[in-house]
C-alpha cells in the first residue's frame, strides 16, 4: 500500500502528488456537491497545517536565543578560572622546596637507628644461645622433651656455624652433653616396659629428629614391641582354660590391636614420611624397613596362629567353636587391610579348616567309640543270655546295631552344619567350603566311619583259634553289614551330600568315594563274616566229632545199642544254630517244606538208594573200592570251605559240610573192629535222619556220610555191617 | 598208577641222579606192598603210566599198614617206616629201619630187609612220625604223644634223649620237623591238632610254614610266634615255591613271593595227604592221594622261567 501510495499521484500526502491529475480526477469522478465538500475539507486542512507551521517556527526561535545567552556566560567564567590556576601553581612550588630542605636535615639520624636495631636482634640471639643449656635442662626436667628438641634444633645451625669460636665451644659442648643426656633419657623411656605405643612413637619421633640412626631405631622399636606382644601372647597362653570366645576376643582386642598399632606407628615413623624428611634416610632404608616390619609381623602372627590353632583344637561345643572362629576370622580380614603384603586370611582359613577337621575327627572318634560301646553291649547281652531262648532278643540286638548308629551320624552332621551358616565370615570362602564339606565331612567323617565299620567287621574274621566273642555276634554283624549295604549307606551319603552341597563343592567327581564302592565293602564284609561264622560253628561241631572219634578205643567196643551221645549233641547244636539263623536270615531260596509226610517219603527213598552202595558189600576190597570210585566219578566235587549265600539253608549246609568232613578225616585215621564199624554205621544213619532237613541239597549229606561209612569199612579189620532194619530201630528209639 | 589206599610218602633224599619217591601203602588186607618209583629226570612226567622210562619197583613190607616213612639222607638204600602193627584186636604203632636189597632189576615183588626195630613202646603208643636228621643219617627223632625221642641209629637204634612236654590240657605232638639251620640241631614240633604239617625254609633260618584244618597256609617267623591242608613242602632250592596238598583232592603250587598259585586239581579223586619235592630235581614234585593215585608233576615252564630269569 505504501509503495502504491508513494507512487500514487493521487495521494495528497504522497511525495509524487500531482495536483493537476488530482483535480482532473475529482472533476471526472465526483458530483458537484462532493466537489464542494471536498474543497471545504481541503481549505480546512490547509488552514490547520498553516497554523502548525507557524507554532514550530516560533518555538525554534526561542531556543536559539537561549543558547546564545549560555555561550556568553561561559566565556566570562573561563576567564576567572585561569587566574586561580596560576595562583595554585605558585603555591606548589613553595611546598616542594620546603620538603627537600627537611629531608636533607634528617638523613644522618636515620642510618644510626637502623644500625642500632640490627645490633639489638643479634644480641637477643646470642642471649638465647647462652641461655640454651639452662633452658634445655629446664625443659628436660619439665619432661617437655619435644620443646627441648625444638630449641636445640633451632640453635644447632648457629652453633655449627660458630662452633670454632672459643666462647661458643663451651656452649656447644654443654648443649651436646645435655642432648646426649636427653637421648639416653628418651632411650630409657623407650625401653620402659610399661610405655604405651603412643609415647613410644613420640620418643622415636624425637630421636629421629635428633638424627639418631633410623636403622637402629627400627630395630629397637620392633624389639621393644616384640617384648610387649610376647607378654600379650603369654597372657593368652594362660587363658587356655577359659572360654574359647573369650580367648579369641582377648586375642583380637589385645594382641591384634596392639600389633596393628605398632604397625601403623611404625609405618608413620619410618615408612610414610613426608618428602622433605626423606633425605634423612638412605635410599634403601625404605625397603629394609618394610622387610624388617614384615618379618616382625610374620613372626608375631605365626606365634598367634599357633596359639589360636592350639586353642581351637580342643573345643567340644561346635556352635561355640564356630562363633569363636567367626570372630577370629573377621578380625583377620581387618588385619589384611593393614598389611597388604601378606594374606593372613589364607592362614586364617587354614586354621578354620584345621579346626573343622579337628571337629570332624573328634566326631569320628566319638562315633567309633559309640560303635565299640554298642558292640561291647551287644556282646555282653549275647554272653549273658541263657542259651536256650536263642531267638528272643536277636532282632532287638540287630536294631541296636543299626538305628542308633545312623541317628548318631545324623546328629553329628547336624552339629557340623553350624560351620555352613551363611552369615559366617569364612563361610563364603570356596577354599574352606570345598575342603571342609568334601574332604572333611564327607570323605573324612562319613566315608571314614563307614570304612571303619567294615574294618571293624572284618576284624572279627581274622582269628579262628580263640574267639573271645559269641559266634552269634558274627551273624548279627553280617546282617548289619547287609542292612547298611541295602539302605543305610545310600541314606547316609545322600543326606550328607544334600546337607553339605557336595555336588557343588566337589572339584572333580573322582574325589568322592562312590556309594557302590562302600556298598561293595559292606557286601564283602557281610560275606566274610558269614563265611567266618560258618567256619567257626563248623569247627566247633568238628571239635566234638573229632574228640569223640579220637578218644574211643574202636577195637574194643561193644555191639552198638544206641546212638552215641555226641551225635545227639551235634544235632542239638545244629538245631540251635538254625534257630539263631532263622531269626536273621529267612530261607528265601524257595526250598520245599520237607516236614510234610510226602517229602519224608521221597527222602527215605533216596536213603534206600544210598544204602544200596554198602548193603551189597562183600569182603572183597576191590569191589567196594571200585564202587566208591565210580560213585565219585559221577558226583560233583564238594567245596568244603566255599562261600555261603545269605540264606539259612546255605549257612547250615556250610556248617554241616565242615563237620562231616572232619568226621571223615578222623575216621580214616583210626582202625575199627566189627562193632566199631557198626557203631559208625548207627551214628551216620542217625545223622542222616536228622541233618537232611537243614541243608539245601540232601544228596550232599548222603554223599559225605557214605564216604565216612566207606572209609570206616576200609579201616575195619572185620568189615561186617549191621542189618539196616536194626540200625533203623536203634535210631528210631533215640 | 592205582595203588591201595596210601598215606606214607617220601622222596628218596639220598638219590641225586634220578627222581625217586617212596610210597607206603595203607591197607589192612592180606597183601600189602611197598613201592619205590624211579623216574629219570629227563622226562616230562605227566602221568606215570604213559612214561616208558618210569620204573616202578614193588617191595614187600612184611608188616601191614605204613603210616609214615622217610628215606635216609645219605644212604640210598635205607629208610625208616612207622607202621601199624595189628595183633589180637589191638593195634600198635611201631617203627623199623629197612634196607633195599641190591638185586632189584626183576619185576617181581622184592622182600625188604629189616635192619632193626626202633622200639618206641616205652614212650607211649601214639607214634606219629620218625624223621631223619636232614644231613646225618645216624640221627632221627620220633614224635609220640607228648614226647619226642632222639635216636642214634649207628648200629642198633639207641635212645639219646627224650623231651617231654607237660602243660595244661595235656597237649600232644602231632608232627615234627628238623630245622636245618642252627648247627643242624633244632627240631620243631607241632602241638595243635588242627595243624597238620610244617616245613622249614632251608634258605632262611627263621622262617617256617604251617598248614591246617582252616585251609590256610601260614608263614611264620620263628622269632615271634594257626590252619584242612594236610601237607606243606617248601622247595629246598627256590624258597618261594611252596607245595600244598589238601583233603579237597587238590595239590596247589604257590609262589609265595609273587602270591600266585596254580592248582593241579584235575588228577586226584580223593584226599591228597602227602606232597613232596623231589630230592634230585628241584622242579619236580609228586603228590599222593588216599585212593593210591600218585601224580608226578613239574613246575610249569612259565613259572620256572619267571623264577630263573
Amino acid at each position: 500500500m505504501a509503495s502504491e501510495n508513494s507512487s500514487n499521484p493521487y495521494d495528497i500526502n504522497g511525495s509524487n502528488f500531482n495536483s493537476e491529475l488530482y483535480i482532473q480526477r475529482l472533476l471526472k469522478e465526483c458530483s458537484l456537491k462532493q466537489i464542494m465538500d471536498h474543497e471545504a475539507d481541503t481549505v480546512l486542512d490547509t488552514q490547520t497545517l498553516h497554523s502548525d507551521m507557524q507554532t514550530l517556527v516560533y518555538e525554534n526561535y526561542n531556543k536559539f536565543i537561549a543558547a546564545t545567552d549560555t555561550v556568553r556566560k561561559m566565556k566570562y567564567d573561563f576567564n576567572q578560572m585561569e587566574e586561580s590556576m596560576e595562583k595554585l601553581e605558585k603555591n606548589m612550588e613553595n611546598i616542594t622546596n620546603l620538603s627537600e630542605k627537611i629531608t636533607e636535615t634528617l638523613l644522618p639520624d636515620r642510618q644510626k637507628v637502623i644500625k642500632l636495631s640490627s645490633t639489638h636482634s643479634l644480641l637477643k640471639k646470642l642471649q638465647f644461645i647462652f641461655k640454651l643449656p639452662e633452658n634445655l635442662k629446664e625443659r628436660i626436667n619439665e619432661e617437655n622433651y619435644s620443646k627441648a628438641v625444638q630449641d636445640y634444633l633451632n640453635a644447632q645451625q648457629v652453633l655449627n656455624q660458630y662452633g670454632d669460636m672459643p666462647s661458643f665451644q663451651g656452649i656447644h659442648k654443654d648443649c651436646e652433653e645435655i642432648i646426649e643426656e636427653l637421648k639416653t633419657k628418651l632411650r630409657t623411656e623407650f625401653h620402659k616396659s610399661e610405655a604405651s605405643t603412643k609415647s613410644l612413637t613420640e620418643s622415636v619421633d624425637l630421636l629421629l629428629q635428633l638424627k639418631e640412626p633410623a636403622d637402629l631405631l627400627c630395630e629397637d622399636f620392633l624389639s621393644h614391641a616384640d617384648v610387649r606382644l610376647a607378654n600379650q601372647l603369654d597372657y593368652l597362653k594362660d587363658m587356655h582354660e577359659k572360654d574359647v570366645i573369650e580367648f579369641v576376643d582377648f586375642g583380637s582386642n589385645g594382641f591384634l590391636s596392639d600389633l596393628c598399632l605398632v604397625v601403623a606407628s611404625y609405618k608413620d615413623m619410618f615408612v610414610n614420611r613426608t618428602p622433605q624428611d626423606v633425605h634423612e634416610f638412605s635410599d634403601d632404608f625404605d625397603t629394609k624397613a618394610i622387610s624388617r616390619l614384615n618379618t616382625f609381623v610374620m613372626n608375631n602372627m605365626k606365634k598367634y596362629f599357633e596359639l589360636v590353632g592350639k586353642r581351637v583344637d580342643n573345643v567340644a561345643d561346635t556352635a561355640v567353636l564356630v562363633r569363636a572362629l567367626d570372630r577370629f576370622y573377621k578380625r583377620l580380614q581387618a588385619m589384611n587391610v593393614l598389611c597388604e603384603n601378606t594374606d593372613f586370611a589364607r592362614t586364617g582359613t587354614e586354621i578354620v579348616i584345621a579346626a573343622g577337621r579337628r571337629q570332624c575327627r573328634n566326631h569320628l572318634s566319638n562315633l567309633k567309640q559309640h560303635l565299640h560301646e554298642t558292640l561291647a553291649k551287644v556282646r555282653q547281652t549275647l554272653a549273658s543270655k541263657v542259651s536256650s531262648d536263642t531267638d528272643g532278643g536277636l532282632p532287638e540286638l540287630q536294631a541296636m546295631l543299626t538305628v542308633p548308629i545312623i541317628e548318631k551320624v545324623k546328629g553329628v552332621l547336624q552339629d557340623l552344619l553350624v560351620f555352613l551358616q551363611p552369615e559366617l565370615s569364612f563361610g563364603l570362602k570356596p577354599q574352606f567350603l570345598q575342603r571342609f564339606c568334601v574332604d572333611e565331612v564327607r570323605e573324612g567323617l562319613v566315608v571314614g566311619f563307614l570304612h571303619h565299620m567294615t574294618a571293624t567287621a572284618n576284624g572279627f574274621c581274622t582269628n579262628l583259634d580263640t574267639p573271645k566273642f559269641p559266634a552269634t555276634l558274627l551273624l548279627l554283624l553280617s546282617k548289619m553289614c547287609l542292612e547298611f549295604k541295602d539302605t543305610s549307606v545310600q541314606y547316609l551319603l545322600t543326606s550328607t551330600d544334600d546337607l553339605f552341597n557336595i555336588e557343588e563343592y566337589a572339584v572333580t567327581k573322582s574325589d568322592l568315594t562312590l556309594h557302590s564302592e562302600i556298598n561293595e565293602n559292606f557286601q564283602k564284609a557281610a560275606q566274610e563274616l558269614l563265611n567266618h561264622f560258618v567256619r567257626l560253628q563248623g569247627l566247633n561241631v568238628s571239635q566234638m566229632l573229632r574228640k569223640s572219634v579220637e578218644t574211643r578205643d574202636w577195637l574194643h567196643t561193644i555191639e552198638p545199642r544206641t546212638v552215641r551221645a555226641v551225635m545227639k549233641r551235634v544235632v542239638e547244636d545244629i538245631t540251635a544254630i538254625e534257630a539263631q539263623v532263622t531269626v536273621l536270615y529267612d530261607d528265601n531260596d524257595g526250598q520245599i517244606d520237607r516236614s510234610s509226610d510226602s517229602s519224608r517219603k521221597t527222602h527215605s527213598v533216596s536213603r534206600h538208594q544210598y544204602r544200596s552202595n554198602w548193603s551189597s558189600y562183600t569182603p572183597s576190597h576191590l569191589d567196594s573200592s571200585f564202587v566208591s570210585n565210580i560213585h565219585k566219578l559221577f558226583s560233583e566235587r564238594i567245596e568244603i570251605f566255599s562261600s555261603v549265600q545269605f540264606n539259612k539253608a546255605s549257612i547250615l549246609t556250610g556248617i554241616i559240610k565242615i563237620s562231616l568232613k572232619t568226621f571223615l578225616e578222623c575216621v580214616r585215621l583210626r582202625t575199627f573192629s566189627k562193632y566199631g564199624l557198626q557203631q559208625i554205621q548207627v551214628d551216620t544213619h542217625y545223622l542222616q535222619l536228622y541233618l537232611w532237613p537243614f541243608v539245601s541239597d540232601e544228596n550232599l549229606v548222603h554223599f559225605l556220610l557214605d564216604e565216612i561209612l566207606g572209609s570206616a569199612v576200609h579201616r575195619c579189620l572185620e568189615p561186617v555191617l549191621m542189618e539196616p532194619s536194626v540200625v533203623d530201630i536203634i535210631c528210631e528209639r533215640n | 598208577m592205582v595203588l591201595r589206599q596210601a598215606r606214607a610218602w617220601a622222596a628218596q633224599t639220598a638219590e641225586t641222579d634220578s627222581v625217586c619217591f617212596f610210597v607206603g601203602t595203607l591197607s589192612n588186607s592180606v597183601t600189602t606192598k611197598y613201592c619205590i618209583f624211579t623216574i629219570k629226570r629227563t622226562l616230562y612226567p605227566i602221568k606215570l603210566k604213559i612214561v616208558s622210562d618210569t620204573k616202578i619197583i614193588i617191595f614187600q613190607h612184611p608188616i601191614e599198614e605204613i603210616w609214615s616213612m622217610q628215606a635216609s639222607p645219605t644212604q640210598v638204600v635205607k629208610f625208616i617206616t612207622c607202621y601199624n602193627f595189628l595183633t589180637d584186636n589191638t593195634c600198635q604203632m611201631k617203627a623199623a629201619l629197612w634196607n633195599i636189597p641190591k638185586n632189584n632189576d626183576t619185576n617181581d615183588i622184592i622182600p625188604l630187609e629189616k635192619l632193626a626195630d626202633i622200639d618206641t613202646t616205652p614212650y607211649e603208643n601214639e607214634l606219629k612220625t620218625i624223621t631223619y636228621h636232614p644231613t646225618d643219617s645216624t640221627k632221627a627223632v620220633s614224635v609220640l604223644d607228648n614226647n619226642f625221642v632222639l635216636w642214634d641209629l649207628n648200629f642198633k637204634p639207641q635212645v639219646v634223649t627224650v623231651g617231654t612236654l607237660t602243660s595244661r590240657g595235656q597237649p600232644k605232638f602231632i608232627n615234627g620237623k628238623w630245622n636245618s639251620h642252627h648247627l643242624m640241631d633244632q627240631f620243631g614240633t607241632l602241638i595243635k591238632n588242627s595243624i597238620k604239617d610244617l616245613d622249614f625254609n632251608t634258605l632262611r633260618q627263621y622262617y617256617f610254614a604251617t598248614c591246617g584244618d582252616d585251609g590256610f597256609m601260614k608263614f611264620w617267623d620263628i622269632r615271634n610266634t594257626n590252619e584242612p591242608v594236610w601237607s606243606i613242602r617248601i622247595n629246598k632250592f627256590h624258597d618261594q615255591l611252596v607245595l600244598t596238598s589238601s583233603s579237597d583232592s587238590r595239590v596247589i603250587l604257590s609262589n609265595v613271593a609273587l602270591i600266585y598259585s596254580e592248582p593241579f586239581n584235575q588228577i586226584h579223586k580223593d584226599n591228597v595227604y602227602a606232597a613232596e619235592w623231589s630230592a634230585a630235581d628241584p622242579w619236580t614234585f609228586a603228590s599222593l592221594s588216599y585212593d593210591g593215585r600218585l601224580v608226578i608233576n613239574r613246575v610249569p615252564q612259565k613259572y620256572k622261567y619267571q623264577i630263573l630269569l
